[in-house]
């Protein structure tokens, strides 16, 4: 059914297509190109629109409530600077799959390549790195224009969309007619997975006498993780996780081998290696988890299930693709198992590499580590909480050491790595979630990436713990130049650099703490989570120079890997 | 080994540099790419001549379907199809050599589109290799200039009802 009203501009349009799509957020910037929106917006009560600081800022901040919610997360920007500053924003949405849509403004039409005042081509720029863009050149476009973002980012493998309107398009009037429905003639991915396949999927895993689930962030966006618990627990699987992947299955669950790849654990990489049967579920085969491709969990007859046909085949060739939704995918294996494969010897080998190499760090030297921090976290958050990492060791740790026991409650850049996400992150997720704990957790380096948006939380008064591991490095790069760059620490030391993190927080209105002493951190914490009524910054003056282990070096395989320092006197 | 996929595409401002990105993006190789309307105004036929092992040729096809401005993709290759290029050649001439590269033409069955008291030019026809061929046989007289279109290729009739959007995997 079509509703017509009367005649409308396209900022009004633009408002009652987002009412349509029940938006409830929109992060944004005002500019130039943009201002008729923002006029309309001034009478606009549906949503809310939260103002940043920066536009990379608004992209993070609706990455960070589409991950956490399931949802499409909303920016609203001018065009020119205001454009190309959400480009790594749409990059990392397009990276890790993250349904986003970001408007831009544009210049007039009949000024659109004539190097005009705040004019980027912000299509052309961004279309490698959307899943689709569109340039609206007329009015009557808009409202089908917006339905069909929303449809292609939030549906199929979901991704960011842009969509450019110019500034006359924006002021030009039409009739207002949003379709219930499209259906997109080159656009229609397949949902449910060959019937066949599923069936010989079932037929092999029956057999198998060491299978293994490989779980990526696919079955968290299909909402499958119902689904991967019932199969996994009626079948007595192992899982192992990717980053994107955590908290699709409670990793307190024993048939939990935590994350796999190059810093996964030594069971999870060791079961990888000697599976014989592995089951990709949405999940790509990343080089961070694949290491050197040719040595990769040879012994396994390959399953690979996904909604995205480009991935299969990619980076690992599999004996048997599934294209299709995860959670319908799973839901239909599991209908199939009629009998649980015999796993006892698997098991019991598993367990014997879980003892052999657990994952530990020094505890009785009283100095303040960050693995000690997020147990703690953990812990007073009995797993529960919104975790949002940044990128480094902090996010590898926390991959580590937090529990997370749900989906959507580990929100990170995996594929770009992003440093500086965490912080406006955590501001959409605190948005989208009111009934959890948000705890943003970065390193000194990335913290300062996106430091503005401090005052977007702080002035939304929104209850975020903002958690600093400060080692006064660059760690992850750190780690790199002491195993493999001859030990030259190339600007990664920020010692005499950093600024009084306590100050920082206090200057934007956060109540703000500070400690190095390992016997603080119950107490801090407990005053940070006990305090609702805004952001509160944490700084943990960690050691400097630990390292992130297991490691697998780049390129290489689970026969290479570092489960620890080595003394100087074994090195040759 | 080298594929000639058809691509149908939407009509529509940057469609074609959709699958351009795409191919560069990905470091994928293009012989030749050529667009053009067909008999439906609002979709364009792309002509694409790429090379590279079967994996990659499987990537190359399924990066052109994910694309949202893909409606259509075939690979011909190993397909009884119909494949040509236009050529235009402007080749110098000397008293007595003129009758030659004239004669050459015939041969080809091509035709002389333009001619001054230096240079002749001529248009051929035909399947990638013919031109090859014709190029060639022009080099030692010295070729001024040229221009290729590129291929452009079509299923012979037969086929033309198994068409699909993407490969059931």
């Amino acid at each position: 059914m079509r509703t017509v009203t009367p005649k409308m501009t396209g900022a009004e349009i633009f408002f009652e297509s987002l009412k349509k799509e029940k938006v409830e957020y929109v992060f944004g910037y005002p500019g130039g190109a943009v201002l008729k929106i923002y006029e309309k917006l001034y009478d606009v009560d549906f949503l809310k629109h939260i103002l940043v600081r920066h536009e990379q800022g608004a992209t993070h901040m609706a990455e960070g409530y589409a991950k956490a919610t399931g949802k499409v997360g909303v920016v609203l920007v001018t065009s020119g600077p205001g454009a190309t500053n959400t480009v790594t924003g749409i990059a990392d949405a397009y990276m890790d799959s993250v349904p986003i849509v970001v408007f831009t403004g544009q210049v007039p039409t009949h000024l659109i390549g004539n190097d005009a005042f705040q004019e980027a081509d912000i299509v052309g720029i961004t279309r490698p790195i959307t899943k689709h863009n569109f340039l609206v050149r007329d009015v009557n476009e808009l409202a089908l224009t917006i339905k069909k973002a929303f449809y292609i980012a939030s549906t199929g493998r979901p991704g960011p969309v842009l969509v450019d309107l110019p500034k006359d398009v924006i002021n030009s009037v039409c009739e207002f007619d949003y379709p219930e429905k499209i259906e997109l003639r080159g656009y229609k991915p397949t949902f449910l997975g060959h019937q066949n396949q599923i069936k010989k999927a079932a037929e092999i895993l029956k057999k198998a006498k060491r299978p293994l689930l490989y779980v990526g962030g696919g079955v968290i966006m299909s909402n499958g993780d119902r689904e991967l618990r019932l199969f996994a627990k009626e079948n007595n699987l192992p899982v192992t996780m990717t980053l994107q992947g955590l908290g699709a299955f409670p990793m307190t669950d024993t048939q939990s081998l935590g994350m796999l790849g190059m810093h996964g654990t030594y069971w999870a990489n060791q079961a990888v290696n000697n599976c014989d049967v592995l089951v990709s579920l949405g999940a790509r085969f990343d080089d961070r988890v694949t290491g050197k491709v040719d040595a990769f969990a040879t012994k396994a007859y390959k399953i690979h299930v996904d909604i995205d046909p480009t991935c299969i085949d990619k980076n690992i060739v599999v004996d048997l693709p599934i294209v299709g939704d995860v959670k319908h995918v799973l839901a239909e294996l599991a209908a199939e198992m009629d009998e649980a494969p015999d796993l006892t010897e698997w098991w019991q080998q598993i367990n014997t590499w879980r003892e052999e190499c657990p994952l530990h760090y020094e505890k009785n030297d009283g100095k303040l580590r960050s693995e000690f921090i997020i147990e703690k976290i953990s812990e007073k958050t009995k797993g529960e909480a919104v975790v949002i990492t940044d990128v480094g060791q902090h996010q590898m740790w926390v991959s580590q050491y937090y529990k997370f026991t749900n989906p959507r409650s580990h929100i990170t850049s995996g594929g770009l790595g992003t440093m500086g996400f965490s912080l406006p992150a955590s501001i959409g997720a605190a948005f989208g979630i009111k009934d959890r704990p948000i705890v943003s957790i970065s390193g000194d380096g990335g913290f300062q990436m996106n430091i503005q948006e401090l005052v977007t939380a702080a002035y939304n008064k929104l209850p975020i713990k903002f958690i600093i591991l400060n080692n006064s490095f660059l760690g992850m790069v750190r780690q790199w130049q002491e195993l493999f760059h001859a030990e030259k620490y190339s600007f990664t030391d920020l010692s005499d650099s950093n600024p009084n993190f306590v100050k920082v927080g206090e200057a934007f209105g956060l109540k703000s703490f500070s400690t190095n002493s390992p016997n603080n951190v119950d107490d801090i914490l407990e005053q940070a989570f006990s305090y609702n009524a805004g952001p509160v910054l944490i700084e943990f003056k960690v050691v400097k120079e630990d390292m992130v282990f297991p490691i697998i070096p780049a390129g290489q395989s689970v026969k290479e890997i570092m489960t620890k320092r080595l003394d100087p006197k074994e090195m040759v | 080994m080298k594929h000639t996929i058809s691509v149908h595409v939407e009509n529509h401002y940057g469609a074609f540099n959709r699958v351009a990105t795409m191919f560069s993006g990905k470091g994928f190789n293009i012989h030749s790419i050529s667009i053009g309307e067909t008999e439906v105004p609002e979709v364009s036929r792309m002509t694409i001549v790429t090379e590279g092992e079967d994996k990659i040729i499987e990537q190359v096809v399924k990066q052109l379907n994910r694309l949202i401005d893909t409606i259509k993709v075939i690979d011909l290759t190993g397909q009884s199809r119909v494949e040509r290029e236009l050529a235009l050649i402007t080749v110098f001439y000397q008293k007595g050599t003129r009758a030659e590269i004239t004669n050459i033409c015939n041969i080809f069955r091509g035709n002389v589109v333009d001619i001054n008291n230096k240079t002749i030019t001529l248009e051929v026809t035909g399947p990638p290799d013919k031109i090859d061929a014709v190029i060639n046989v022009l080099a030692p007289y010295g070729i001024k200039e040229m221009a290729r279109s590129g291929t452009v290729a079509l299923k012979r009739g037969e086929q033309l009802k198994q068409d699909k959007k993407e490969t059931v995997i």
